[in-house]
């Protein structure tokens, strides 16, 4: 049975320095409650991995919790650049970031991969790009059967996954729908997993489209009411557009970014905050 | 050939409104497209509004037949779930539908596109460890580049984003040349048509090399050249796109309104 805690203790227990942690929820379900919390508590040297590092590891990144990145699109989506992203890769501040870059197509199956309990997934991909000169985790395979020249790329494992969900019941069983992206595929990769949702219900009504958890396959679930904003939980609330706007202002300077983590994110202590 | 008169409407419409017309016009009814965000989107929308209602939007956040009412915001954005015909998740999207050639046309934008239309979204610069600006990577486009029936591009032209070679090739277009795809055993026909706010290039059949094969109204062989990086050649069969038509205008300024 998954653990029902606090966002604080969530991160707290699973979330240590040094891990390897993927958040995921594709433009949808993005869990930047949980995000938030990791840089409230000060975690370093983390290697995140994320499909699209958009403003939630924007924040980490410029908070200096990351050492290295595995990703394949980082860019403020509909917006523009991540600026905190690119000062790290461009000026190593607020300290150097690592990079380990991929495609869509190879990222999701590297989750695959995980998922599956194999070492490494194949696809046809990558072909005539330069991505395989600069990724080490990027490697050529010919079919046994037919003799193509396919990819192959590692599983990932990550020492923790995070995502957030529309609903979990009070035994932990975890319930979302809409966009599912490459979430249940990021927590069964990985050793554990935190689930924050946006609400705890006694009894999960099916919904259309549902991906279903179950309890034993989910480390923690956290409580996070709106834990998805500014990206949005597809029948709680919408996306804020305007906000991705404003992370552009926000997140293009030093300053305005460090204000902001003194007033977002160190300052507006919520209740959870104060576990540690 | 000689300079065309610009037709009366010229000054009703933008250059950026042209280039969407004229990508939405070359998407057929029923075809099945692989969708980014932005100028993809906005002609991949319009195209469906207009002469191709039965077009299917596939967007890699996991939707399949999005009928969004107005633009999305991003790939994300609520409205192409709710319209879909079915959501999908991201591993499904790129293994079960783009990977065995399910999907007809890839549309593309990019920051620098050189004259095989190779694509370039990841750096700009001579060194990868250091680049000068570091772009936001590649998504979903390598894959969609390899696999997709054909490829159309839409991109703004200048010197700056048309390049004899592209700093780092993101999505592989045609290489350094006419064999190149079919050397690297790749499925689809790489991009067949790049669409600008100038023209449209298209590779030429023998060597693959983009040369401008249609002018916009009121615009000259001489200004496409001068916004491209490489010594553009024109195609014997040069010929004029036709002017928004009301329909189209107004559209589109709906759908960006709406």
């Amino acid at each position: 049975m998954a653990d029902i805690v606090s966002l604080a203790e969530g991160v707290g227990r699973l979330v240590h320095d040094g891990d390897t942690v993927a958040m995921e929820g594709f433009t949808h379900l993005i869990p930047h409650a949980a995000g938030q919390e990791i840089i409230r508590q000060r975690r370093r040297d983390l290697t995140l991995v994320r499909m699209t590092p958009d403003i939630v590891y924007d924040q980490l990144i410029g908070a200096g919790c990351a050492k290295k990145l595995i990703f394949s699109w980082g860019g403020n989506p509909g917006v523009g650049s991540l600026h905190r992203f690119r000062d790290a890769v461009q000026n190593a501040w607020p300290v150097p970031l690592e990079i380990e870059e991929h495609s869509h197509a190879g990222m999701a199956n590297r989750y695959v991969a995980g998922a599956s309990g194999l070492p490494f997934a194949v696809l046809r991909g990558y072909r005539g790009t330069d991505l395989p000169e600069h990724t080490d985790t990027i490697k050529q395979i010919t079919c046994p059967f037919t003799g193509e020249q396919l990819a192959a790329v590692p599983a990932l494992n990550p020492d923790v996954s995070v995502i957030h969900a529309q609903r979990a019941d009070r035994a932990g069983n975890v319930q979302m729908w809409g966009l599912v992206g490459v979430q249940k595929e990021a927590v069964l990769s990985a050793k554990r997993s935190l689930v924050t949702v946006e609400e705890i219900v006694d009894e999960l009504e099916p919904v259309a489209g549902q991906v279903i958890l179950p309890h034993w396959a989910v480390t923690c679930v956290a409580e996070a009411p709106r834990g998805a904003h500014p990206s949005y939980a597809q029948g709680y609330y919408e996306r804020d557009n305007a906000y991705y706007e404003e992370w552009d202002s926000i997140g293009r300077k030093r300053d305005s970014f460090e204000s902001w983590l003194r007033e977002k994110v160190f300052t507006e202590v919520s209740e959870e905050a104060s576990f540690r | 050939m000689t300079a065309t008169t610009v037709p009366a409407t010229s000054g009703t419409y933008t250059s950026d409104e042209m280039m969407s017309i004229a990508a939405a016009r070359a998407l057929s009814s029923g075809q099945r497209c692989f969708v980014g965000i932005g100028l993809p989107s906005t002609a991949a929308n319009l195209a469906r509004r207009t002469h191709a209602p039965d077009l299917v939007l596939i967007y890699e956040s996991g939707t399949l037949g999005s009928k969004p009412g107005r633009l999305p915001a991003s790939i994300g954005d609520g409205i192409l779930a709710e319209t879909a015909d079915a959501v999908i998740s991201v591993p499904e999207v790129f293994n079960y539908w783009l990977q065995p050639g399910r999907i007809d046309v890839g549309f593309l934008g990019g920051a620098q596109l050189d004259k095989f239309g190779n694509i370039n979204t990841t750096v700009i610069g001579d060194d990868y460890a250091d680049p000068k600006v570091r772009l936001p990577g590649a998504g979903g486009a390598p894959e969609i580049a390899a696999s997709c029936g054909e490829v159309f591009v839409v991109m703004r032209q200048s010197t700056r984003s048309f390049v004899d070679k592209v700093d780092f090739v993101t999505s592989f277009g045609h290489g350094s040349g006419k064999g190149d795809r079919e050397r690297l055993g790749l499925r689809g026909a790489g991009p067949t048509l790049v669409i600008t706010d100038l023209g449209v290039l298209r590779p030429d059949p023998e060597t693959s090399e983009l040369v401008l094969s249609q002018l916009h109204p009121g615009v000259e062989i001489e200004q496409v050249k001068e916004a491209t990086g490489w010594a553009l050649r024109v195609s014997d069969e040069l010929s004029r796109t036709e002017p928004p038509t009301e329909t189209e205008l107004a559209t589109l300024r709906a759908l960006k309104e709406a």
